[in-house]
């Protein structure tokens, strides 16, 4: 699908930057004229996503992870998170509401939240490779100036 | 973030403020973990009122704090969530296990 605007954004796993990531996608999605509540969904999502890099995907090294967000015909901003980390064995296990390999410190509950605050999610993942989330959320479009 | 208490009638409060993530979640909850020890409070009320983001780690801290206060023959629950605490809280389902309460 033909964008009209992007972002590629690549940064070291480190949790100092959960917060600069999604920052980062709420500025580049402010363009679209979003609600405080969308601002709020999208942040939550991309924090989510990043997160799940730096405690799962690397979770005793610092690698290497990449945010790109484009803006699709119609006001669909749309969100992909990559790491070349350890990868997800059952990706369809992984997303149910609970599952979790990360013990107490986590709620299970990061796919969810994606899946609720996202109209599309999809993830791809390869063990031992890395794994991609791709979300897209349509803004509701407000008559502009 | 940042955490305020204040202690009366067995009732221990937490303020919550700023953001909770990963990244500032650990740290919360050894503080929490600490104001606990200090007080044995009988309920502990998570006043959410001046977070302005959590993620799923917030509720992983939820539920921990929740857990610990039943061991301690007590109670959690979450007071005045500002707006994006609550959608996390909804899309969660946590209140199923500690409740939310609104008070104006
Ligand atoms: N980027 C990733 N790399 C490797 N494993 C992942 C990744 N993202 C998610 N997972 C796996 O999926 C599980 C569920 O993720 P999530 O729903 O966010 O819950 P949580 O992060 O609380 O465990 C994780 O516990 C982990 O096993
Ligand atoms: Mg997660």
């Amino acid at each position: 699908m033909h964008s009209e605007n992007y972002i590629k954004l690549e940064f070291l796993s480190k949790s100092s930057n959960e917060a600069f990531a999604r920052s980062a996608a709420a500025a580049f999605a402010a363009q679209l004229d979003p609600t405080l509540e969308e601002l709020g969904d999208i942040k939550t999502a991309v924090s989510e996503a990043v997160t799940n890099c730096i405690v799962h995907a690397y979770p005793e090294e610092l690698g290497r992870i990449a945010m790109r967000l484009r803006i699709l015909e119609g006001g669909i901003l749309e969100i992909s998170v990559r790491d070349w980390g350890r990868g997800i064995e059952n990706v369809e296990q992984a997303m149910k509401p609970l599952f979790t390999t990360g013990g107490e410190e986590r709620s299970g509950m990061g796919f969810t939240i994606m899946g609720s605050f996202m109209d599309k999610l999809r993830v791809r993942s390869t063990p031992g490779k890395g794994t991609t989330v791709l979300m897209q959320r349509g803004l509701r479009q407000r008559r502009r100036l | 973030m940042t955490i305020n208490s204040a202690f009366s009638a067995g009732r221990l409060t937490l303020y919550l403020a700023g953001e909770l993530d990963h990244h500032e979640a650990r740290g919360a909850l050894g503080d929490i973990d600490e104001l606990i020890d200090e007080y044995l409070p009988r309920d502990c009320a998570l006043d959410m009122s001046g977070l302005s983001f959590m993620d799923s780690s917030g509720v992983a801290l939820i539920i921990r704090v929740s857990r610990r206060m039943k061991e301690l023959g007590g109670r959690a629950w979450i007071e005045n969530p500002a707006r994006q605490p609550q959608r996390v809280i909804d899309a969660s389902g946590i209140d199923r296990l500690v409740p939310v309460a609104v008070r104006k």
